[in-house]
């Protein structure tokens, strides 16, 4: 196929061969043993980058109807233009951090696809006329950091500066500010905005952070087209998704999905249920429980998520069995979301920390009669009093929780619970660590 | 002009001089930080609102005025 310029701003395509029909798309290619693809590989698989410019890959962006997917699903282009209109020369992050515990999928990208990553960072920094992109990943990834600075010294110059930086763990590192606070002071603790980075970021700049699913969906969009792209899915939820599946399921890992694909296939790709499921939790410790009878009506698309009252956020999907206390997991998983506060916020740190305790208290059975109505009180009170919008997930969570597991906390003020722990994953040590 | 009241949370320390001043726009939680149920400043106000801005001392509170 050859290519036809139809002006400076609007872009076609220039497509060597035709993008994969189906899926996979961003994994394909990707062996079994988990080596890290090489820059040859790469090419044979999509080939070389494409030599399309900033303005045009704005436009291709904006047709593709690419939305972020490191969580806040914001549009893709409306971000590049934001950033590309500032008035100093901008900065592209690469935000590797993946906090959320049970999500794996950005770490796969980073560390067995990296020249994808590279690709679509290459292109953004084309984009917003950056000449320094930092990829920042986030603690405990010397394997991730080995595979990156290795794809990057096996590249060619691309008029861009490629830099690895690894950051601390920790819950809310991962999120835009903390990102840039960290680069710029090396503490990783959110900011109180405005400014937000696409105005004013890492050194005054402005600052394109981006997550690296989103530009790995832009490498293969510059190279296949916005109408390749927008042949899985549907109009308003276009292309394909990482999911990372975790749980009640045989296989759980990390996989491609159509956006529109049944809740119930999603199940399936992953070796389906190993024990009948009474919850999901949509969106990870920052997502939201549904039952698994609603959840079987599903499908991996916005509107339906949002019916439900989920977003699908980091594409983190954790499966609770029957044999599971919902109760109880829910109690663990916001004791370490109050941890994980940055302890900036008044609201956040003593509101979360009584949160959990009540939640603690309700799973335990030792609940005072009216715990419910005080813990409601305070998620109400706590929302959108903090500086980033920790406490706004955690107390979401909190009240799917109380929700979706209604019945079992009438039976643990009976002190009963049929279930046994599903061990829910947590960050690796409940240690705060901001440096 | 219209005016909004804002805490800034990092910076608030939980004084509490601002709910004490401006008793009609700002209650304090069960930990003593303040909750502004609604930002939007009535004219009849906004003086106070100024006082309460200018005595918190981390200057937590912010009151940010637009041309409307």
């Amino acid at each position: 196929m050859t290519a036809r310029w139809y002006g400076s701003e609007r872009a076609e395509v220039a497509v060597a061969r035709a993008g994969p029909p189906g899926l996979p798309r961003l994994l394909a290619g990707l062996g079994e043993t988990g080596a890290t693809m090489t820059l040859g590989d790469h090419h044979s698989v999509h080939g070389r980058l494409p030599a399309i410019s900033g303005p045009q890959l704005i436009d291709l962006a904006e047709r593709s109807g690419l939305r972020g997917r490191g969580g806040a699903d914001f549009p893709t282009a409306t971000k590049l233009r934001a950033v590309a209109g500032g008035r100093r020369g901008a900065i592209v992050i690469v935000n590797g951090s993946e906090t959320e515990p049970a999500s794996a999928k950005d770490r796969l990208l980073l560390t067995q696809l990296p020249h994808l990553v590279l690709d679509g960072a290459v292109l953004a920094a084309r984009a917003v006329k950056a000449r320094a992109v930092i990829v920042k990943i986030g603690g405990g990834a010397s394997v991730v950091a080995r595979a990156l600075e290795g794809a990057i010294a096996a590249r060619a110059d691309e008029g861009v500066a490629l830099e690895v930086i690894a950051g601390p763990e920790g819950y809310v590192t991962g999120e835009e500010t903390a990102v840039v606070q960290y680069l710029a002071r090396g503490t990783a603790k959110p900011t109180f905005v405005p400014p937000r980075p696409y105005e004013r970021g890492l050194r005054g700049r402005p600052t394109l952070v981006q997550n690296p699913e989103t530009l790995s969906q832009m490498a293969l969009i510059a190279r296949y087209g916005p109408e390749w792209f927008r042949e899985l899915g549907s109009g308003a939820d276009p292309g394909s998704a990482l999911v990372t599946i975790s749980g009640a399921v045989a296989s759980p890992g990390v996989y491609e999905l159509a956006f529109g694909t049944p809740m119930n296939d999603l199940l399936a790709a992953a070796g389906g249920p190993t024990e009948r499921l009474q919850a999901l939790l949509v969106g990870g410790y920052f997502g939201t429980w549904v039952k698994a009878s609603r959840a079987g009506r599903l499908r991996l698309a916005r509107q339906d998520l949002r019916s439900v009252g989920c977003a699908l956020g980091s594409g983190v999907l954790i499966a609770l069995g029957e044999s599971a206390c919902g109760l109880h997991e829910s109690a663990r998983v916001i004791a370490y979301l109050a941890d994980q506060s940055a302890g900036q916020c008044g609201p956040c740190v003593h509101g979360l920390a009584a949160i959990a305790d009540s939640v603690i208290a309700l799973a335990e059975g030792i609940a005072h009669p009216r715990e419910v109505e005080r813990l409601l009180r305070w998620t109400s009170e706590v929302r959108g009093r903090g500086a980033c919008h920790h406490p706004d997930g955690a107390v979401r969570f909190v009240e799917s929780a109380l929700d979706v597991f209604a019945d079992e906390l009438d039976s643990h003020q009976a002190r009963r619970c049929t279930a046994r722990p599903a061990g829910l994953p947590l960050g690796r040590d409940s240690v705060q660590a901001w440096r | 002009m219209s005016a909004r009241l804002r805490v800034n949370p990092i910076t608030c320390d939980a004084h509490g001089l601002c709910a004490e001043l401006l008793p009609e726009l700002i209650r304090l939680d069960d930990w003593g930080y303040p909750i502004i149920d609604q930002p939007e400043v009535p004219p009849e106000l906004l003086a106070l609102a100024r006082r309460a801005a200018d005595a918190c001392p981390t200057l937590a509170l912010l009151l940010e005025q637009r041309e409307s």
